[in-house]
């Protein structure tokens, strides 16, 4: 079969990203323009500048992924997008960018659901095997998902208040750490022991989770302690929680092992870039002895890469949109 | 005048956000201060039900403002905790005037930017449960506001 070349744009955040991915596994040029530094200045993404820069760098990236690749524009088979969920400015400049594209170049123009891209992200330099099971950890998300078979997804559980992103970063909010504060905690816990004992979230047998009880037990926690005059041992907060946190999400994870057949377990999401979640998450693929899949690092945030993976499995099935596409701020993908 | 609630759990503090969201006007302001864990977010959750969205309600950590679109009044959530007075040209203003209901947390961060008529909360936290609630209304509309529902 003749090789299948996607250009897929993702913009739904505060990174304005393309890439050409062939066969929905191969990246072949990949572009990441975050704004980062621009938001760390007001310590979080500001919905209207966001998109403003997003329009000033969107021509550039096109220009840079082209470069990179020796894919001609003429040789692409489909547009990718993120259509949903997001910024609703900022998804907006990457579905009027690839809607133009579409036109121009006469090619189809595939909508990719930003969550399924995560997922999909373990889908380069991999082969999917199905039944799956997958765990999305990021920002906005805590969800167990069965896929069993090429994007079909049944939601088992997910968090009933907050998920596991933004409770690391109120956790790091208290312990005056600065923006983004997941990865902050991640390497302060690494200096760190357990000693704080924290306590553990829900305790029932769903595949659901809970944090804020955790949060606020660590807000409360550092509270008291600030107002008897004690200091926090940061370090070992870090890695108390770090470990409660994870350990919570490893128990969800085995007890859907243990209940369901599947052939692999991917960790997909932001927070997937976690390094002591990293280890966990291999360690109980082996015990349960399914094969294991996370992404690279550079493919954990949002990267286009990963909606070009995704939209591969739509391009196969012709699951092409017209220019009514519009961009949603909010959209569930579950059966 | 100024009105002061003691709420004893979460379950009163979502009954008073419901009870404002009933009075409803379109570009309403809401700006709630208060500690972490105070009942900020327990507020805008009780007065996103009251409006019809469905969507859980949480804190907009990583994107300062987070939009739930709705049929009659749109809401938008910011948290403004990190912007420390750098809000001007950025464009949250914009939101105050977008025919929607915007409530921030953590309001006093960005006081200079704040519309002139707007409802101000105050959560202090008395003990685990229980809630000071302090209202503070700006501009008639939100006078009448308080005295038809506090």
């Amino acid at each position: 079969m003749k090789d299948i070349y996607i250009l897929s744009i993702e913009s739904s955040c505060d990174e304005t990203s393309m890439a050409i991915v062939k066969n929905g596994k191969q990246v072949e040029s990949f572009t990441v323009l975050t704004q980062m530094d621009t938001h760390a200045h007001f310590g979080g993404v500001v919905p209207e500048i966001a998109s403003r820069m997003h329009t000033e760098n969107i021509t550039m990236v096109l220009e840079e992924t082209l470069k990179k690749s020796k894919i001609k524009m003429e040789n692409i088979d489909a547009i990718a997008v993120t259509y949903a969920p997001g910024l609703l400015g900022s998804l907006l400049v990457g579905v009027e960018f690839a809607k133009t594209l579409s036109l121009v170049y006469k090619k189809p123009l595939i909508a990719v659901h930003h969550t399924i891209g995560h997922i999909y992200a373990n889908a380069i330099d991999n082969t999917l095997t199905f039944p799956l099971l997958a765990l999305v950890v990021s920002g906005g998300h805590t969800d167990l998902i069965l896929m069993e078979e090429d994007y079909s997804f049944k939601l088992l559980g997910s968090t009933l208040d907050d998920a596991i992103g933004e409770c690391y970063d109120k956790v790091a909010r208290v312990l005056d750490l600065p923006y983004p504060g997941g990865p902050n905690i991640d390497r302060l816990a690494e200096k760190g022991l357990p000693t704080y004992n924290l306590p553990k979230p829900v305790n029932d047998e769903t595949y659901n989770f809970s944090f804020s009880g955790l949060k606020s037990y660590i807000i409360n926690l550092v509270h008291n302690e600030k107002q008897k005059g004690n200091s926090i041992r940061k370090e070992d907060l870090a890695c108390s929680f770090q470990i409660t946190a994870t350990d919570e999400l490893v128990r969800k994870v085995e007890l859907a092992l243990k209940s369901n057949f599947v052939k692999e377990f991917i960790v997909a999401g932001g927070v997937s870039a976690n390094h002591y979640l990293r280890d966990e998450m291999k360690k109980i693929s082996e015990k349960y002895k399914v094969k294991f899949s996370i992404p690279e690092f550079k493919y954990c945030t949002d990267n286009a890469a990963m909606i070009g993976a995704a939209a591969y499995p739509l391009f196969l099935k012709s699951k092409f949109v017209d220019f009514n596409l519009n961009a949603k701020s909010n959209v569930s993908f579950f059966e | 005048m100024e009105y002061k609630i003691t709420t004893r759990n979460e379950k009163d503090t979502l009954e008073i956000a419901e009870n404002i969201a009933s009075e409803k006007f379109s570009n309403m302001v809401i700006c709630l201060e208060g500690e972490l864990g105070s009942g900020k977010t327990v507020f805008v959750k009780g007065f996103a039900h009251a409006l019809g969205i469905e969507e859980n309600v949480t804190s907009p950590t990583f994107n300062l403002v987070k939009e739930y679109p709705n049929e009659e009044l749109p809401l938008y959530h910011m948290d403004v905790y990190r912007l420390k007075g750098a809000c001007e040209n950025i464009g949250l203003d914009e939101y105050f005037f977008k025919e929607g209901i915007t409530i921030v947390e953590w309001s006093d961060m960005i006081c200079d930017c704040l519309p002139d008529e707007r409802l101000e909360i105050k959560f202090k936290v008395i003990d685990e449960n229980t809630r000071v609630l302090l209202f503070i209304p700006y501009g008639t509309k939100y006078e009448d506001l308080c005295q038809s529902v506090l």
